[in-house]
This record gives C-alpha cells, structure tokens and sequence, in this order.
C-alpha cells in the first residue's frame, strides 16, 4: 500500500501554514511539536502509520469552515478524524497534510423527544447519544461495537453498522440531517428534522463517503424507544453447513431477530477460554440469536427459531431466562477480538459481506486459505447480513508474517466478491481495501464515483489517497469523449 | 410530439443516450411515464422509454433480495412478492390516480427514481433505504454500476442514494437490486375520533414514542376523513386519527391492547381489523382520494412532526387549504384552490425546517413555480456541480427538478 508522494514545497512551508491556522484556531488548537503528533499517527488500523504535518483542532463550525478555505487556498491537503477507532486507515495522516481533529465538538445541542431525534456535534460518542436519552427509554440504534470510543461523526463518515443493523438498519437508515463544511469553506446543511431530502439525496452520499466529501461539523440522528424485553437463543451446531442453514431458515420463515451471530470453532474456544460464557466446546458453530420486542412476541417468535433450530439439527439450545442471562450469551460474541487476541501475538481483521446462503462454501475456502498460507483464523459473523469478520492470527515479530496474513486477507475478500458479495460491510475502504477496488468495480465504475468527489473537492485536497486506487484529476474526468452520433437502433418503431 | 426511444436491452439504451449527447439533444427519461406529470415539464423533442426493459432478474426470499431490469411494472414486483410472503417494506405509492394516470401502472425504476414511500416511511425507511444496487448509464453515455445485492455494504460511495430521488436528472437506470422484507403476519388499525390537528399529532407522538412499534400514523380531518371509501372513516362524522400496528397475530394483538389504553386520554378509542384496515392504509399511501378536487394543485410537505399543524393552521388563514397528516404529522398533504401560482410564495413563506414539492398543478403552473424546494445558494451550486459531473450536456432529463438541474 503506498501513500500519494508528498509535497515537499508544501512541507517546506509548514511553519507558515501553522501560524495562519493559528490566526484561525488560536491557543492550544494548533499542534506542531512531534511529541504531540505522534498521538494522531495512525487509527484503529494501526499496521499503517504517519505524522501529520501539523494537528488543527478546531471547537466552531466557522473555524472548520475557516480552516478548509485556508487550506483550499493554500493548496494545503486536509485528513478529518473524529476518535481514530477506524479500522480501514481512513483517517491516516499524511505527511503534507493538516489532521483536522473533531474532538472538540463533544456537546449534545438538542434532545427532542417529540420529534423523536437528538442534534449532536459530530465528536459526541455513539454511546454517548444513547446514554443522553436513556433516562427516558430511548436510545440510539446502531451499535459498533467501538461505541464507547466512536463518534457520531465518524459513524456517519463511514456508515457504522453494528450487532442490531438487520433490524434497525445502518448508519443511513437512522441519520436524519447533517452540516457539513466542504473543502472550499461553504457550509451546506442536508436533511434536518424531517425526513426525505428537497432535491438530490446528498445526504445519502455524504454518509459513507469517509471523509473525502466534506467535514461533518453537526448531526442530526432518530432514536427509538427500547423494546419492552430482548431474549435470546445460544445455538450449537455440529458443522458449519447447519447452522448457516439455520440462518437461512430463519429468514426465510419471515424472523428478522434484533440480531444473529455466528461464531465458528476457533472463535468460541477463544472466548471461552477469556470470558467463560458457558458455551459448549463440542460444537463446530455457535449461533446467537436475539429477539427484543413485546414479551409476548418474543416468546412466540423464541420458539420459532427454536424449532427451526432443531430441524437443522442443533445440538446445544439454551434460551435466556433472565437478563443476565442473556447478556452472559453475548458476553462471549463481544469479547471475541480480545479474546483472539490472547492466543495470538497480533491479528487481522477482515470485513467482506457475502450472500447468507454461500457462509458455508466460504468458510470452507477459508478453512483451505488457512492451509495454503500457514496461518490460522477464526471466524465470527453478523450471520444475519451475511457480514464476515474473519480475524487472521499472525506474529508481526516473525518475518514475512504480516505479508502472508496481508495476502491471505486479500484472497478472503476476493472469495467474498466472487461469491456475489463485497469488500467491506461495515469497516469502510480507507488505505486497507483501497487497492482491491478493480475487484469488484471497472474504471468508468470507479471515474463516476470520483466525478462525485470533484462535485465536492475539485481539487482532490480532502483525504486524498483513501477509497480511490487512481487519482485521477478532475479535469481530466471531466474531458468528454462523444463517440458515434448515428441514430439509434434505426430498425426500431419511433413514435 | 416527441420522437420516442424504446430501447429493448441496457445496449440499445446505452445506443440512444450516445446518440443524444453527440446531437446534444435532451432525453425526457421515464418508465412508464405515470409520473410524468410530477415534477417541471421538460418539453424536450425525444423521449427515452425504459419500459422495455422489464423482467425480475433474480429473486432470492431467503436473501430478502430482488433485482430486476429498471423498467419492469410494479405490480410484476408485488406479484412475485406476496407468493412469497414478503414486500417492498418502504410501501411504494401509486401516484398515478393521483396525477391522472392509470392505476398500478408504474415500473420500479420510475419507483426509486421518484424517492417516494408510504406510510410505513416512519419504520422502515424510504425507497433509497432499501435500493442496494444499481446499473446506469450517465448523460457522458458511459455504463457505471454501484452498490451490490447484500444488505449491508459500504463499498465506495453508494450512488444508489444519489439516483434515489434524482428523477433520471442523473443517469439512465437500467438494472436495479433492492432489498425485500417479510410481509407482516397480521395488521390492527387503532383510531381515534374527533381530534382536532394539533391534538392528533400529540396523540401521534405518544404512540410512536411508545415501544409498540408503530408503522403507520395518520391524521384525517373531517373533510378527508368523509372522502374515504372505508365506510367506518367516511361514516364517523368528525376527524379520524390512525394508529397502525403490525407483526405475528398475539404480538398484535397485544400491542393494540396496550395502545388503545395509553391513548384512552385521547377519548373514545376504535379498531379496524384486516381489510377494512388494509383499505384506509392503502388510501392514505395513493392520496388521491383523500386529497379531494382534482383541480385543486397538490402539495407534499415534509417538515418536523410536531410543526405539522402550526403550519397548516397558519396557511388555512391565507389560502383555501385543505390537508391530511401521514408520518405522525411529519408528512402534510396539502391541497390548494385558487392561487395563481398553486399557493407557493405562501407555502414556502410559511415553512421553517422541512421542504415543500408541488406534486399536482397543471403544467403552466409547475412551468413557472419552482416545484421543489429552492436550496440555498452554496446547496443549490453544489448540486449544479453533480448534475453537471454526471451530465455535463444536459441531455437527461434537464431541468425536471430546477433550472440546470
């Protein structure tokens, strides 16, 4: 993976790039010293790691907006980062560019039970909106399983997911309205309180777009009321083949739990041996199943799945019965990357979607990988999307290791695109997948989707080197080629 | 009367878009063209019919997937759907009636351009919420694809959302995947009678804050409420709100208990069971029954639940309003008589938070009043600047939604 070549007329002024930014965000908001940067030299993905030119941490929209045009008119490339717990390298610095920190936003503006919504600076945590409203029963649906560090903002510049997302959907499906300072100093505000946007849904573009569209500087998100009760099912299964079957089935049956998890051999030894959740060691897979709702739903629909369980020939089905329970259950699922991370000195965690009803053919192909290259990995899954997180165990200390799993996780994510799946559910492109876009899109694919991006940055100074593997300039996207002009298929009926 | 392009495959679509961009000649893209009248009138001299692309291409119910070539009819879709016992969870309207239009003749591609849902817009999202996947072709005459066909996916922009509501201004859809549900097992409708519209709409609130997960919420004047064909709403005399529960029968059955006694505040409390149910959700979802004379221009507002009234209130002292609420008051269907331009200096003078489209008014009207919402300057240039990044000529549909867009 290399990173665009730094300009070094651009480094070369740095001391004169830091004092106009310190006009703009005076005090302590400007950080230069290397002892200081080094706090912000890589995210959640941290094979990959670079200082900033400088660190900009403003605390107003007008000094986003302020930093940007500066930057804009400096020819100054700008990386946003909201708390860094990415796991695609999306907000790596760069070694010319000016890390734009959101940590200062951290207030939520507006509760509004009413309208069913809370407006937070893009810096407040998941985690954090939902304990803002929980007093009152409410909470915030998508669950990353970072949430206690993540922010809002970085949720929606990478459409976070999370265990409950089958159910209540994305990032996008729960972001009402943002405000976003784009690269020129304009400030633009999409969607809000109501919902549907008045013309193109840029909204809809702008989450998910890592970074490279705008800087999120407010959001607007819905929250939802608790369900009344959650409970959930802890399903063994003596291969693979059956428990994905059970996750088909119990979709097919029209079931959509809360959430749907899957953890094969490797996984459940590993967690089990760090938390002691109580799951059952003589099983090739483990499923999950929750469902939250009325009482009286969820006891009905628990017994669905139950005998959907034993028809695929479950052989552990335990039902929680009490709240603790329940979350003993998942005590396990959650705790499985640490819990990886015991057994093995480093690991590597991938993120492919797949169509549900191929978990088992990849699995065996993985099983296959994990021979040819050496290297062992367990496997734990949003089973109910289809959502994979095969973790790849290695020893960065032992040479060529990194390489191998780096090479392994790419014929991972390659299996997924050829099974009618992609590269990234939930984790984002950033640095990690950026060279494997070819995979799954052509170059005119790729050219239209930067054509968005000169909408926004004409200039490519916003994030650049993520999500693209070319650069192209703008204008040179923009060059037409008009071929052709005879009249279309002459021999059809015109009207 | 416009030359016409009835292409019979994505190639022969692709044929006709080069051909356009060469003579730099505007397309008016439809599918079936029902909503046509929805929007500027684009006057352009050659029309672009997708409506020979039709067919499911693949339909996985255990995938909860669905792809389909862009022009394929809805009710081709919803057959398909319910013998499988599942649906298009954003509850597609038919605007056709409603736009003078045949009923049930529109294409999932005219669908998902348009952006529209139905009342269960509250719960389960709009159109773009449940697109996962398309094929196009922009007005640069080149083929691009996005998205996929899982569920979850955020693999490069999702221009899925961007096409999503861009009323072909964008690109020339012709293969589309979206995402399909199960159909709910069974549906109650709770009602209250007699409220006026800001008491309603608090009523509304209370049951969406509820944890009852509530799918549709509706509020219909006395003058709506006597237009429906369901005898028990026409035949009440007053104001009928609507509360909607679905779900597995005792799960239902349940909540609508439960409901029925959190809004017995409300006053007096009524249930509508199965097709008389499915009747008034259906109305409220096509609008133009409800919506009363079809010479009045019809206006669709969007804004913060709670405003809902206020504003409607504050219009019927300036105009010849007549409105119902869907989406707990957030959604506002407004009809106008009698002003020139539809009533639209009022409207927009009178909106805070929220936008507001002309839906219905003759072509005269919708020529010379900005039928969307106009967007602040830096907005409004910013989607010039897509428009123009994905059509630089202008060719597909221009100026369907504003004046270079």
């Amino acid at each position: 993976m290399e990173m665009p070549e730094p300009d070094r007329s651009v480094i070369a002024r740095r001391r004169e790039i830091a004092a106009a930014l310190r006009d703009i965000v005076p005090g302590e908001g400007v950080i230069t010293s290397e002892d200081e940067l080094k706090a912000f030299e890589c995210d959640g993905l941290m094979a990959y790691r670079q200082l900033p030119m400088i660190v900009v941490l403003p605390s107003t929209t007008e000094q986003v907006a302020a930093v940007l045009r500066y930057c804009h008119g400096a020819g100054v490339k700008v990386v946003p980062r909201g708390a860094g717990t990415g796991l695609s390298g999306g907000a790596l610095p760069l070694a010319d560019g000016v890390l734009l920190g959101l940590g200062k936003f951290n207030r939520i503006l507006d509760i509004d039970f009413d309208n069913r919504c809370v407006v937070a600076q893009p810096g407040v945590t998941n985690l954090g909106i939902t304990n803002a409203v929980a007093h009152a029963g409410f909470y915030y649906a998508p669950d990353p399983s970072s949430q206690i560090a993540c922010t809002i903002g970085g949720n929606v510049a990478e459409n976070s997911g999370g265990v409950h997302c089958l159910k209540y959907g994305l990032t996008a499906n729960n972001v009402l309205g943002v405000e976003l300072a784009l690269m020129n100093g304009e400030i633009v505000r999409l969607g809000g309180k109501h919902l549907d946007a008045e013309g193109y849904d840029l909204l809809g573009v702008v989450t998910g777009s890592e970074g490279l569209l705008g800087v999120i500087t407010e959001v607007t998100v819905r929250i939802l009321k608790k369900p009344e009760t959650a409970r959930a099912l802890l399903l063994g299964f003596p291969t693979n083949e059956s428990a994905s079957d059970c996750v088909a089935a119990v979709i097919a049956a029209g079931i959509i739990p809360g959430g749907m998890e899957m953890m094969d051999r490797p996984a459940i030894h590993a967690a089990e041996a760090f938390v002691k959740a109580g799951y059952p060691l003589d099983v090739e897979a483990l499923l999950i199943v929750e469902l939250d709702g009325p009482e009286v739903e969820v006891d009905l629909l628990i017994e669905r799945v139950r005998a959907i369980a034993a028809d695929k020939g479950a052989v552990t089905c335990r039902t929680s019965t009490s709240e603790a329970e329940r979350l003993s259950f998942w005590a396990g699922r959650k705790a499985a990357f640490p819990a990886v991370g015991r057994i093995s000195p480093d690991y590597m965690c991938m993120d492919g979607t797949i169509p549900r009803k191929q978990l088992a053919r990849v699995l065996q192909r993985t099983t296959e990988l994990s021979t040819k290259h050496g290297l062992r990995v367990a496997n734990v899954f949003h089973a109910g999307d289809g959502n994979l997180h095969p973790l790849i165990l290695f020893d960065a200390n032992k040479p060529g290791e990194l390489e191998s799993a780096e090479a392994f996780g790419v014929d991972i994510l390659r299996l997924c695109v050829e099974v009618g799946g992609v590269l990234t559910g939930e984790h984002g492109v950033g640095v990690e997948k950026r060279d494997l876009m070819p995979v799954m899109f052509d170059e005119d694919d790729l050219k239209q989707q930067q054509r968005l991006k000169c909408a926004f940055d004409p200039d490519a100074l916003l994030n650049p080197g993520k999500v693209f593997p070319i650069l192209h300039r703008c204008a040179e996207l923009g060059r037409l080629h008009v071929r052709g002009g005879q009249t279309p298929f002459p021999d059809l009926p015109r009207f | 009367m416009a030359t016409v392009f009835r292409p019979r495959d994505a190639g022969e679509a692709l044929e006709a878009v080069r051909w356009a961009l060469a003579g730099t000649h505007a397309l008016d893209v439809a599918g079936a063209g029902t909503k046509r009248g929805l929007g500027r009138p684009i006057n352009g001299e050659y029309a672009l019919d997708l409506s020979g692309l039709a067919g499911i291409t693949l339909y996985e119910p255990e995938e909860l997937v669905l792809s389909a070539q862009a022009g394929t009819p809805m009710a081709a879709i919803e057959a398909a759907l319910v013998a499988r016992h599942q649906m298009l969870a954003f509850e597609p309207p038919d605007l056709g009636p409603l736009l003078g239009q045949p009923a049930n003749a529109g294409t999932i591609g005219g669908t998902l351009a348009c952006n529209l849902a139905g009342p269960r817009r509250i719960k389960s999202g709009a159109a773009r919420d449940h697109f996962l996947g398309v094929a196009a072709i922009s007005g640069r005459a080149e083929r691009f694809k996005s998205g996929g066909r899982v569920v979850k996916n955020v693999t490069g922009y999702d221009l899925c959302k961007l096409l999503a509501g861009s009323y072909g201004t964008l690109g020339v859809m012709t293969d589309v995947t979206v995402k399909v549900l199960p159909r709910p097992e069974k549906t109650r409708t709770v009602l209250l009678l007699g409220l006026d519209d800001a008491t309603a709409v608090k009523a509304l609130a209370a049951a969406l804050n509820s944890p009852h997960e509530v799918s549709g919420a509706a509020h219909l004047p006395p003058a709506a409420a006597r237009r429906s064909a369901v005898s028990y709403v026409s035949g009440a005399g007053r104001a009928v709100t609507a509360i909607r529960l679905e779900g597995p029968g005792p799960s239902v059955a349940y909540r609508c208990e439960k409901l029925r006694a959190e809004l017995a505040v409300f006053g007096a409390v009524e249930e509508l069971h199965s097709h008389n149910s499915t009747a008034l959700w259906r109305e409220l979802r096509d609008v133009a029954r409800l919506v009363g004379e079809s010479n009045r221009a019809v206006w669709r507002l969007s804004v913060p639940p709670m405003a809902g009234p206020g504003l409607v209130a504050a219009l019927g002292r300036v105009l010849d309003v007549a409105a119902f609420y869907d989406w707990g008051g957030g959604l506002i269907w407004l009809a106008v008589a009698g002003a020139a331009d539809g009533g639209a200096a009022a409207i927009r003078g009178a909106l805070g938070d929220g936008h507001a489209t002309l839906m219905r008014a003759d072509p005269a009207v919708r020529a010379v009043v900005l039928v969307f919402q106009p967007q602040l300057p830096a907005l409004a240039a910013l989607s010039r600047r897509v428009k123009e990044n994905f059509d630089p000529r202008g060719i597909l549909n221009p100026g369907r939604m504003a004046a270079g867009v």
